[in-house]
């Protein structure tokens, strides 16, 4: 059991806490907690995640989860604004750490290994669990440094050429080489939104993390590049654990092999993805994926 | 089952909600009049009125008109509204049924054809109070397998499945009746082998009742009971 409270430089927004309606307060913890339908459990466990608890100052945003994510899955988590699924992502990689008020309490495990450690190096644990955001956010630097950023401050090349190949081998991966190879100096915002994107990706996977977690990665853009940014999402997931944050029910649907569902701070039901969307199990994932509330 | 009444219908978007039921009431639409075919099919076939039997012959066009606006409805919604779980099987399960309700329908016609030659024929042959008892029997399938539909009724839908098996015991039975008759006396072979291709379109009749029965399960319960026994059915619906 662990609790951190930490308040780390390098502010990032603060996630919305869990707000209850009036229609939905009976549903709540009574019947929810711990109650988990489906297949929560894996025997290949990436993270191992028992009882996590996730409180902003008072309020209680995650309300005793347990989950394995399992090695080079792709997993989405859905639900209604407020569930807690973004919460829970950024509990992954400590990315929590940055809010003040943030508290998080229960079992959370990296390959067995306590992510919560007061010891761990927070530096390394993102190293080996890259983030991508919902907007595109290349440093203002040329394509060529965004990628090579990561790679240099872990000081993973030792030789330029090396450096060089690290680059190219992470753009091809996020599906851009081809695209920029001709322009590797000029500034990454330069690029489309999609664009961007797989920029962003291709950052994330320069310093061969282990898992990437991706936190609405396809909001802001169009639909060629969502489905560029899909296809790359099935590619990666040969070498790479990837976990899904979205909105968009149909975008579950078609790249996770399970989605999980989240309520008000809960999580409701894990299944394999195709159950999910055919016949779920929860009536409260029933209701939110065919439209009957959200 | 009263809380399943308008399961369809609590969508946030209402137009949701209309195409779905629009589609429900097509379908059902579509099942009253084939129901009604093979009802009238069997009676122009019993009563020997050829007259009636065109008329029946002539209708079959509306059915299968029927079938394909009740497709290009479940095409749409499946392009423009992206159903899921229950939603999405309610529509694939029209889409499957749509086509039993059809065969059903092409059985009433064959039917009424053999009521047109038989009628000219004369005299009633041997089987027909068999053809009026199995023929009362599916016409009640198809009848409790669009009300199970309507009600998404599981349990009803599973008495459905085990009908048939019934039907079928019944079909053997009239057949072996007929093999003896013809047996008794070769002129009657014509007139029974007729007899016994009624007797064959009518448990085909059967057979499409218990498929639409089979979807009412999966729409209820989202499990697949095709080629399973009815007790493995029967656990499904219990649960």
């Amino acid at each position: 059991m662990n609790t951190m409270n930490s308040g780390l430089a390098n502010k990032t927004e603060t996630p919305e806490p869990a707000v209850l309606t009036p229609q939905e307060k009976p549903m709540d913890d009574a019947g929810l907690r711990g109650k988990t339908v489906g297949t929560p459990f894996a025997d290949n466990a990436k993270f191992t995640l028992r009882d996590v608890e996730v409180f902003y100052g008072e309020t209680q945003a995650i309300k005793g989860i347990s989950l394995d994510i399992a090695k080079n899955e792709v997993i989405s988590f859905i639900g209604p604004s407020g569930c807690g699924k973004s919460t829970f992502l950024r509990c992954l990689n400590r990315m929590n750490d940055s809010i003040d008020i943030c508290r998080v309490k229960g079992t959370l495990e990296l390959d067995g290994q306590n992510i919560y450690d007061p010891k761990r190096d927070v530096v390394e644990l993102r190293a080996r669990v890259g983030m991508v955001f919902q907007k595109p956010n290349p440093f203002p630097k040329s394509i060529y440094d965004n990628v090579a950023y990561g790679p240099r401050i872990h000081g993973l090349a030792n030789r330029k050429s090396e450096l060089d190949e690290m680059v190219e081998s992470s753009l091809r991966s996020a599906g851009l080489w081809n695209e920029v190879k001709d322009r590797l100096h000029m500034p990454g915002t330069g690029l489309s939104g999609g664009q961007q994107q797989r920029l962003c990706i291709a950052r994330a996977i320069a310093v061969s993390p282990e898992v990437v977690l991706m936190d609405e990665p396809c909001s802001a853009l169009d639909p060629i590049a969502t489905a560029r940014i899909e296809e790359l999402i099935s590619e990666l997931s040969q070498s790479y654990t990837i976990i899904i944050v979205t909105h968009s029910m149909q975008q579950a649907a078609r790249v996770s092999n399970r989605t999980a569902y989240f309520h008000l701070g809960h999580l409701v039901e894990v299944n394999e993805t195709n159950k999910v969307f055919t016949s779920p199990q929860h009536d409260l994932t029933e209701s939110y994926i065919t439209g009957r509330f959200g | 089952m009263a809380k399943q009444e308008d399961i369809y219908g609590d969508h946030i978007s209402h137009q949701f909600n209309d195409d779905l039921a629009g589609l429900k009431e097509d379908f059902l639409r579509m099942g009253g009049m084939v129901e009604e075919q093979v009802g009238d099919a069997i009676d122009a076939l019993i009563d020997g009125d050829g007259h009636r039997a065109d008329e029946i012959r002539a209708r079959d066009k509306q059915v299968d008109r029927l079938e394909l606006e009740i497709d290009e409805e479940a095409t749409r919604i499946i392009a423009r509204r992206q159903p899921a779980a229950r939603d999405l099987r309610l529509v694939i399960s029209v889409i499957k049924m749509v086509a039993d309700l059809e065969r059903i329908g092409d059985e009433a016609k064959k039917i009424a054809k053999f009521a047109v030659s038989l009628s000219q024929e004369g005299q009633a042959p041997r089987g027909y109070v068999e053809v009026r008892h199995i023929g009362s029997h599916v016409i009640q399938m198809v009848r409790d397998a669009l009300d199970a539909f309507a009600r998404l009724d599981s349990e009803q839908a599973l008495r459905i499945m085990k009908a048939d098996k019934r039907v079928d015991e019944e079909y053997q039975a009239a057949t072996r009746t007929l093999i003896t008759f013809m047996m008794e006396d070769p002129r009657n072979i014509s007139r029974c082998m007729s007899v016994m291709w009624v007797l064959r379109a009518l448990e085909r009749v059967g057979d499409h009742a218990c498929n639409m029965a089979e979807h009412v399960i999966f729409m209820a319960k989202g499990e697949d009971v095709r080629h399973t026994p009815v007790e493995e059915a029967e656990k499904i619906v219990g649960r």
